[in-house]
């Protein structure tokens, strides 16, 4: 075989797989870009048999989704998401510099307990949680579903920040003492402008968990503190097969974590990872 | 898995120096340490540990919500009532299908996209975008796009799809309802374990492929004998995390099917969920709980050791 014929033929290989690549990467996006069609239709054609490919898009049913109360459940999923995302922070930054740079005895021990936590199924805890919060008068509360979350985020943040802070070079650190520099100002004008990026990639994390969560939500919350998963539940059960309509809120309630995850590609499979993959 | 456990996987001169470092902290050292630490890991212990221990205290007795009065201890009887439960069977059985179903089929695909996507090509960064996407969207709107818009028996367009081809409509989420919420699975965590497989390969040693490639190993050859060996852990720790994960699936089980028909799709979390909160039987549902606990943290330890031994978690 010659040197063109093997050029050849690896070029028409090249071709093939990207072809395939793309009918792929085609196939896999395709119910997303369904869903967001769907929700420019009119509900007849939404619902048509054989299905309607071409269309007038209207907005009809993002109106009828904004207009129909939904900025309620918007404000409690971005009090839920936000101030758990936060609290996050505020207890896991300290709890992964201490498992790190000025290191616990048993780290290894710690970090174990943390991560057994997230592999606890949820399902084991909802009972008592449900019939303590009731107890407490904290049903149907938001602030219930921040401190959930807060707990449900808090070890996946702190493996994350860890795995950041041992990427710090010992010499800043060396540097910082040696100049004088106390905890709280190494931690604030040395290590977290260093580990900023690696703050930002936890508390994109945090939000897609926080924001999608649904099990929670569904069982101790009813119409006070009901969040955006809940709303699109019950807009499915409640108005019965308005698919267009579905299709629109589907989407604006995905829209947030789809373009983050989106900007945030690289730092997603360090968090999927708790850190683990770089 | 004990202290001495993570011990051996760190390597005994580790932990060697660990003693040595851990001799060297006063006390009040010690202390000034634990500081940063105590309020994640006191937060943490409340939230998630007290109430485990309160599903276990309600294991062991007779409760129902709706008839407060019969509140009373019975010991172990939860538990037998459980083993006797062909139910509980039924749906543990339907919890290894749908998350071994899941995170197998996931991966076989994850493996080949990222295979795919590791190769120049025109527009890689927009296709490797798309592909992600499906792990983004909300998982109750998954569930919403899966039983309405795709796989409705009337109007959807799977159906419409397979009657181009001449086959009969098919009721999806009541004739296969297992393999319908697997279909929404599959594409939810296909990306999942695309992007860990194309973290592996991209952390593959550069060097390595090329003296391969100069002593004359052939794609496939250095597949096999470099390659795969690197992706093991990649591979292993993406199976492990998603059984993790995939193990206590509701929302597209809740939304999709509502364990249906019967309880033919129902996985544990939720019938556990079904016990609890619409036959409000505190007692039995807390039992459950607690058998699903203790078969998770076998798997668990295995997975975190995994974690610990790939991944060297340091001291």
């Amino acid at each position: 075989m010659s040197d063109v014929t093997r050029a050849y033929r690896r070029r028409t290989t090249g071709g093939v797989l990207t072809t395939l690549t793309w009918l792929l990467a085609l196939a896999f996006f395709f119910p997303v870009a369904w869903m967001a069609a769907t929700a420019f239709k009119q509900e007849s054609q939404a619902a048509s048999d054989p299905p309607t490919w071409f269309f007038t898009p209207t907005l009809d049913q993002f109106r009828a989704v904004i207009e129909g109360g939904s900025a309620a459940y918007v404000g409690n999923s971005a009090i839920a998401t936000g101030v758990s995302t936060v609290l996050v922070l505020l207890l896991g930054i300290p709890a992964a510099y201490a498992l790190s740079i000025r290191p616990v005895e048993k780290v290894s021990d710690v970090l174990f307990f943390f991560i057994s936590t997230k592999m606890l199924p949820v399902v084991a805890v909802i009972v008592p949680i449900y019939v303590v919060a009731g107890q407490l008068k904290v049903l149907d509360n938001i602030w219930t579903l921040v401190v959930l979350y807060t707990a449900m985020n808090l070890p996946i943040a702190v493996w994350m920040m860890r795995s950041f802070f041992l990427e710090v070079p010992g010499e800043v650190l060396e540097a910082a003492s040696v100049d004088g520099a106390g905890l709280m100002r190494t931690l604030r004008s040395v290590l977290i402008p260093m580990v900023a990026p690696g703050i930002a990639a936890t508390a994109l994390i945090c939000v897609i968990f926080a924001w999608n969560e649904f099990f929670f939500a569904l069982n101790l919350t009813a119409s006070r503190a009901a969040t955006v998963p809940v709303l699109i539940v019950s807009t499915m059960t409640s108005e019965g097969l308005f698919l267009a309509r579905l299709c629109a809120a589907a989407l604006l309630a995905s829209l947030p974590v789809i373009i983050a995850g989106w900007v945030a590609q690289k730092q997603l499979v360090r968090g999927l990872s708790m850190g683990a993959i770089k | 898995m004990s202290t001495s456990t993570i011990d051996r996987l760190e390597g005994s001169r580790r932990a060697a120096r660990k003693a040595a470092s851990e001799r060297a902290v006063s006390k009040a050292e010690g202390w000034r340490r634990r500081g940063p630490l105590l309020p994640a890991l006191i937060f943490t212990i409340i939230v998630t540990q007290l109430p485990f221990l309160v599903t276990i205290w309600y294991s062991l007795r007779s409760q129902n919500l709706l008839r407060p009065g019969e509140d009373m201890f019975v010991g172990l009887s939860n538990y037998v009532d459980i083993a006797q439960d062909s139910t509980f069977r039924q749906t543990a059985w339907n919890s290894v299908v749908i998350t071994l179903g899941c995170v197998l089929v996931a991966m076989i695909l994850g493996i080949v996209l990222a295979l795919l996507l590791d190769r120049p090509f025109f527009g890689r960064s927009v296709a490797r975008t798309m592909l992600i996407t499906p792990f983004l969207v909300m998982p109750v709107a998954t569930s919403v796009l899966w039983s309405i818009a795709l796989l409705n028996p009337t109007y959807g367009l799977f159906n419409w799809a397979l009657g181009l081809f001449g086959i009969e409509a098919v009721d999806w989420t009541s004739t296969y309802p297992i393999i319908a919420i697997l279909m929404a699975l599959v594409w939810q965590w296909t990306p999942f374990m695309m992007l860990l497989v194309l973290a592996g390969l991209q952390a593959q040693p550069k060097d390595v492929l090329e003296a391969a490639s100069v002593d004359g190993a052939g794609p496939w050859r250095t597949f096999q004998s470099i390659t795969l060996p690197h992706l093991r852990r990649y591979i292993e720790l993406g199976v492990l995390l998603g059984i993790i994960y995939v193990v206590n699936t509701f929302d597209q089980i809740y939304l999709m099917t509502a364990g249906g028909p019967g309880t033919a799709s129902a996985n544990l979390p939720f019938y556990i969920y079904q016990r609890a909160f619409l036959g409000f039987d505190i007692g039995q549902a807390a039992a459950m709980g607690v058998v699903v606990v203790i078969a998770t943290i076998i798997v668990a330890s295995a997975a975190l050791r995994l974690i610990f031994r790939s991944f060297e978690v340091k001291e």
